[in-house]
C-alpha cells in the first residue's frame, strides 16, 4: 500500500489540467506583456548609457514610472484609421503580430513548474507547467509562429494606403524569405544531435554542466541563429522593416495609439522568445537538477536582450540587398556545409 | 611650410601626397573575400567594446555627458552675451553709471532710451534708463562702448516670454546693495569660460 502511494503520487502532481494551461496562459501573457513593456524602459536606458546620456529620469526613481506614462499615452491616443485604408485588414494586422508573438511563447518554457498553493480560493493546488503546452514539434511549432507573425507588417504595410508602409512590407516580404532559411538550416544542425524537437528534451540533453552546452559542439550554427534571430526580430542590423531615417517608419507609419503598441508588444515578445529559444536549444536551458536554474535561465535570457540592445547601439544597419546577399550567399552555405559536417561527425 | 604654400591654390603645382586607401573591391570573389576579411578581423566587435566601454565610464567613472538643465547649468562663457548687468563702484556702492549717453548713442536697434540729471553735488545721474528686449539684438556695442565698465552683459540667457516687447528699467539690471559683495567683475570679451579647464581637451589627431 505504502509502495503504490508513493509511485502514485508524483503522477498526481505533474498531470496538466485544462486549470493549469489557463493559469499558464494568463501568467504569460501578463508577465510578458509587463516585461516587454519593461523592455522599453531598459533599452532606452542602455541605450542613453552607451551614448553616455541619463535617458528617462523624471517620472517616478530613475524613471521607472515612465513605463505607465508611455501606457497611458498609447491608451488614450486617438484610433486613427486612414481615409483609402482597407479597414479590416489595417485594423487585424495588429493583433496578427501580437497574438502570434504569444502564441509562440506558449510552447517555449517560461518559468519553472509550480503548483498554486492551497489557501488560493477556486484555483488552489492545481499544478501548473513550466510550458503551457510540451508538443514534441515545438521547435518547428515556435519558428512557424514566429514567421507567420511576419504576417502582421505584410498585410498592414499593403492595407495603409502609404507609399512607405508598402515599401515597408516589400522589405518585410524579403527579410522572410532570406533569413527563415538560415533559421531553420541553423537550428536542424543541434535538432540532429539531440534527436528531438521538444525543446524539454534539449534542455535535458545539456543538463551536464556548462561543458555539456550545444554551443561548444555547434558554434557555428549557434553564431547563425543569432543573425537570425536578430533579422526574425527586426533588430538592428537588420531593421529594415522600420528604419525611420529610410522609410519614415516602414509598414508603422500610418499606425498610432494602441495598435502601434500592439505591434512594439509583438517585437519585444519575440525578442524574448528568440532569447529563450538560444538560450535553452545552445546555452543548457534551466537546469532542473540545479536549485538555482531558474535564476541561470533568466540570466541567459538576460544576457541575450542586452546583446540585443548593445548591437543596437553598436553597429549600422545593412542595406535590403546586403541582407538577401548575406543570407542567401553567405550564411545558407554556411549552415548547410555545417549540416553535413555534423552529419558526417555523427556518422562517424 | 611657409605662408605662400598655404596661398597657392593652382591645382596641380603643390606636392601632395596621397594617402592609400586601398581600392574598391572588384568582382564577386574580392567582395567576398572582403567580407571575410572584415568578419574575422573582428571589427565588429571593436564597435562593441567601444559602446560597452562608454558604458562603464558613464556609470561608474561619472563620465555622463547630460546636464538636467533646468535643475542644472553650465557655467556661461564671458563671451556671451546675454541680458545686461548694472554694475556699481565695490568701494563706495554708487553705480558706475555716469550718464554720458555713448550706449544710447551707438545702440544700432534704438533700444536703449536713458535721460539725465544733475544731482546736488553737480554729478550726473540717470533719471530714466530703459533697454527694450524686444528690440535688442545683443551686439554687444553698449558693452563695449562704456567707459566705466557700468553696462556689461550678464549670465542671464533665459528670455523667453509671452509678449515681444520687454522693457527693463536701471533698478531692474543694477546689482542690488545688499548683494553687492557677490557682484561679478565682468573678465572681458576675449576671457575663456570659467570651467574650461574642465572641457579643453587634446585635439585628437591619432585616431
Amino acid at each position: 500500500m505504502e509502495t503504490t502511494l508513493t509511485e502514485t503520487l508524483p503522477q498526481m502532481i505533474h498531470e496538466v489540467r485544462a486549470a493549469g494551461v489557463i493559469i499558464k496562459a494568463v501568467i504569460i501573457m501578463a508577465v510578458i506583456s509587463a516585461i516587454a513593456g519593461f523592455g522599453t524602459y531598459i533599452e532606452r536606458k542602455v541605450l542613453a548609457f552607451m551614448q553616455r546620456r541619463l535617458g528617462p529620469m523624471h517620472v517616478g526613481p530613475y524613471g521607472l514610472l515612465q513605463i505607465a506614462a508611455d501606457g497611458i499615452k498609447l491608451f488614450t491616443k486617438e484610433d486613427i484609421v486612414p481615409q483609402n485604408a482597407n479597414k479590416f485588414i489595417f485594423m487585424l494586422a495588429p493583433v496578427i503580430t501580437a497574438a502570434t508573438a504569444f502564441i509562440a511563447l506558449s510552447a517555449v518554457p517560461v518559468f519553472p513548474d509550480f503548483v498554486v498553493p492551497e489557501f488560493v480560493p477556486v484555483i488552489g493546488g492545481v499544478f501548473v507547467p513550466s510550458i503551457a503546452s510540451d508538443i514534441n514539434v515545438g521547435v518547428l511549432f515556435v519558428l512557424g509562429m514566429m514567421a507567420a507573425g511576419l504576417y502582421g507588417p505584410l498585410l498592414a504595410g499593403m492595407s495603409q494606403a502609404n507609399k512607405w508602409g508598402i515599401i515597408g512590407s516589400a522589405r518585410t516580404a524579403i527579410q522572410f524569405l532570406s533569413y527563415e532559411v538560415v533559421t531553420g538550416l541553423s537550428i536542424l544542425a543541434p535538432i540532429m544531435l539531440v534527436g528531438s524537437l521538444s525543446f524539454v528534451d534539449f534542455n535535458n540533453a545539456q543538463s551536464g554542466g556548462i561543458t555539456s552546452w550545444l554551443v561548444w559542439q555547434q558554434p557555428v550554427a549557434f553564431v547563425l541563429f543569432l543573425i537570425a534571430g536578430f533579422a526574425e526580430t527586426n533588430r538592428t542590423p537588420f531593421d529594415l522593416l522600420e528604419h525611420e531615417a529610410e522609410v519614415v517608419s516602414g509598414y508603422a507609419t500610418e499606425y498610432s495609439g494602441l495598435r502601434w503598441g500592439m505591434f512594439f508588444i509583438g517585437e519585444y515578445a519575440n525578442m524574448i522568445t528568440v532569447a529563450i529559444i538560444a538560450s535553452v536549444v545552445f546555452l543548457g536551458g534551466y537546469d532542473a537538477n540545479c536549485t538555482l536554474g531558474w535564476l541561470f535561465i533568466i540570466l541567459k535570457i538576460a544576457f541575450f536582450f542586452f546583446l540585443m540592445l548593445w548591437v543596437r547601439a553598436s553597429w549600422p544597419h545593412v542595406r535590403p540587398d546586403q541582407l538577401m546577399w548575406l543570407c542567401w550567399k553567405v550564411l545558407m552555405p554556411i549552415g548547410v556545409i555545417n549540416i553535413l559536417i555534423t552529419a558526417i561527425v555523427m556518422m562517424i | 611650410m611657409s605662408l605662400e604654400h598655404f596661398k597657392n591654390r593652382n591645382i596641380g603645382t603643390q606636392h601632395y601626397a596621397t594617402i592609400d586607401v586601398g581600392h574598391a573591391p572588384v568582382g564577386a570573389m574580392q567582395t567576398f573575400m572582403q567580407v571575410v576579411k572584415r568578419s574575422l578581423k573582428g571589427e565588429l566587435f571593436v564597435g562593441l567594446w567601444v559602446t560597452l566601454r562608454e558604458m562603464i565610464n558613464a556609470l561608474f567613472k561619472g563620465d555622463m555627458a547630460t546636464v538636467k538643465y533646468p535643475f542644472e547649468k553650465l557655467p556661461i562663457s564671458p563671451r556671451y552675451r546675454a541680458i545686461h548687468d548694472m554694475l556699481r563702484l565695490l568701494e563706495s556702492g554708487s553705480y558706475r553709471c555716469i550718464g554720458c549717453g555713448l550706449c544710447e548713442k551707438i545702440c544700432i536697434s534704438n533700444c536703449i532710451s536713458m535721460d539725465t540729471r544733475y544731482d546736488e553735488n553737480q554729478r550726473k545721474e540717470v533719471s530714466e534708463y530703459t533697454i527694450n528686449f524686444g528690440r535688442c539684438i545683443f551686439c554687444g556695442y553698449c558693452a563695449e562702448v562704456c567707459p566705466e565698465l557700468a553696462i556689461v552683459h550678464g549670465p542671464r540667457y533665459e528670455n523667453a516670454s509671452e509678449q515681444r516687447a520687454g522693457f527693463s528699467l536701471f533698478e531692474d539690471m543694477l546689482t542690488p546693495i545688499d548683494t553687492l559683495n557677490l557682484q561679478q567683475e565682468y573678465d572681458g570679451f576675449g576671457a575663456i569660460s570659467p570651467n574650461a579647464d574642465d572641457t579643453i581637451k587634446k585635439t585628437p589627431l591619432a585616431y
